[in-house]
């Protein structure tokens, strides 16, 4: 090999060797805008997306945005006091329900994204910060605007997940806890995750009924 | 439209709707199930509500709603909803002001004159585009601020989800309502229907997300309030709560 692309070679190296830590090293905000943004984009082109095709709209959230969620520690705050009250299990399957519970019911709120500009609040915070709030704001013509704030929270400086995302004040994730509170009173921990695997199948089934 | 002895029989509805919460109700619910939600003491009330809300809603308010929604085209739209936020601009100016906001009053009463003219009459939102947030006050809010606890949640049909500060609250905000003391009657009384309708019909896309999302819809939509509530009282940073309450 020729001594000046070797030279290259290993800059090239040295670079991305550099760079990986800065990546995992990538500031919440940012984080939050790299997402946002990479999905509009690919809601904007996409046809199937736009005219509500469920499953398209699954899969693109599952790939882009669910990797960069804790959902133990939002399933967690959504059950409140109950959730030490499970067993490993059954936390995995509450878990597992709420996520899908999440994305069946938000995600088809892309559908309607059509002139909406997502805009970012001014940002602070200091290196030590474990837990952070990201503030955006949705605007759209002929509508009040409404913040829409993620909560983001690293451990063991390790990447940042988001646990809460609030939509004008409310977040979607402990506005739960009375009604499944409400759950495991009358059916216990296995009650609850009865009744939210049967609100995910009859939503499923509406939103078939719906594609056609 | 509304005439002047309806609007007068509503109010009296109203506050009879109100009174029978404090009175009755209050006792007749005192010493129920331990289980009872804390923060919804009058739970047995309020559902009887909610339910007679809920069907005036089917069958009278979302129905006007979708008409107005698909009859007006989006600019009118616009301008109602510009119009009527320009009109609350001073009372909100007020309440910033009696909870020690001077620079947020002052930016209040600067969106209320230029919207006022250079947006001709509120028509066009023209302080937003120059950077001068709209905000979000009313009495409720501040009676918070000056410490006066929410009293427990109240749903009242028409008037949804209250809490009795909040409640008692709005009798000041109704008081100080502009388009109350228009004149003639019958102006101020369309004006009052029409931002109701406006309301509501800005409501509307919520209305699915509700239904999928609720396993309950009270239950969803008081605690959906209650957290909307303190999320203002705070200005959209309200500190956050432990993971167990």
């Amino acid at each position: 090999m020729p001594l000046p692309i070797m030279k290259k070679l290993l800059a090239f190296i040295a670079a991305a060797c550099f760079a990986l830590p800065v990546l995992a090293e990538q500031a919440p905000n940012e984080l939050v805008q790299q997402v946002t943004d990479e999905v509009l984009d690919i809601v904007q082109k996409d046809r199937d997306i736009q005219n509500g095709n469920t499953a398209r709209i699954i899969e693109m959230v599952d790939q882009k945005v669910l990797p960069h969620f804790n959902f133990t520690r939002m399933t967690a705050l959504a059950v409140g006091k109950d959730w030490r009250k499970a067993s490993p299990q059954q936390q995995q399957q509450l878990a597992e329900q709420f996520k899908t519970l999440l994305v069946r019911t938000y995600a088809n709120a892309l559908t309607s994204y059509r002139n909406q500009k997502v805009v970012y609040k001014p940002f602070r915070m200091k290196p030590e910060d474990t837990d952070v709030l990201v503030r955006t704001e949705i605007q759209q013509p002929g509508a009040k605007p409404i913040g829409l704030d993620y909560s983001l929270e690293r451990k063991d400086g390790g990447a940042w997940k988001v646990y809460d995302v609030t939509v004008a004040g409310i977040s979607l994730v402990t506005n739960y806890r009375d009604q499944f509170a409400q759950e495991v009173r009358s059916g216990g921990i296995d009650g609850l995750i009865a009744s939210i695997s049967a609100k995910n199948r009859s939503l499923e089934a509406g939103q078939a009924q719906a594609k056609k | 439209m509304m005439t002047a002895p309806i609007s007068r029989w509503l109010r009296a509805a109203l506050l009879a709707a109100g009174l029978l919460a404090a009175a009755g109700v209050m006792a007749e619910e005192e010493g129920s199930s331990p289980e009872r939600n804390p923060r919804d003491p009058y739970e047995r009330f309020n559902r009887a509500m909610f339910a007679v809300n809920e069907v005036m809603d089917t069958y009278a308010v979302r129905p006007a709603a979708r008409v107005y929604d698909a009859a007006a085209p989006l600019p009118v739209k616009m301008s109602v909803g510009n119009f009527f936020s320009n009109v609350g601009d001073l009372w909100i100016g007020v309440n910033n002001a009696l909870q020690g906001k001077g620079g947020d009053a002052g930016s209040d009463l600067a969106r209320l004159l230029i919207n006022s003219t250079v947006g001709i009459f509120g028509l066009f939102d023209v302080a937003s585009e120059l950077g001068l947030e709209h905000h979000e006050e009313d009495f409720g809010q501040t009676l918070a601020v000056w410490g006066v606890g929410d009293g427990g949640f109240l749903f009242l049909p028409i008037l949804g989800p209250r809490t009795v500060r909040d409640a008692a609250a709005w009798g000041v905000d109704y008081a100080a309502d502009p388009v109350r003391i228009v004149d003639p009657v019958w102006v101020s009384n369309s004006a009052t229907v029409l931002r109701f309708v406006d309301m509501r019909a800005s409501l509307l896309p919520a209305d699915r997300i509700i239904d999928e999302a609720a396993f309950d819809r009270y239950s969803y939509i008081r605690d959906a309030y209650l957290q909307r509530r303190r999320n203002l009282i705070f200005d959209g940073r309200p500190p956050r709560l432990d993971d167990d309450d």
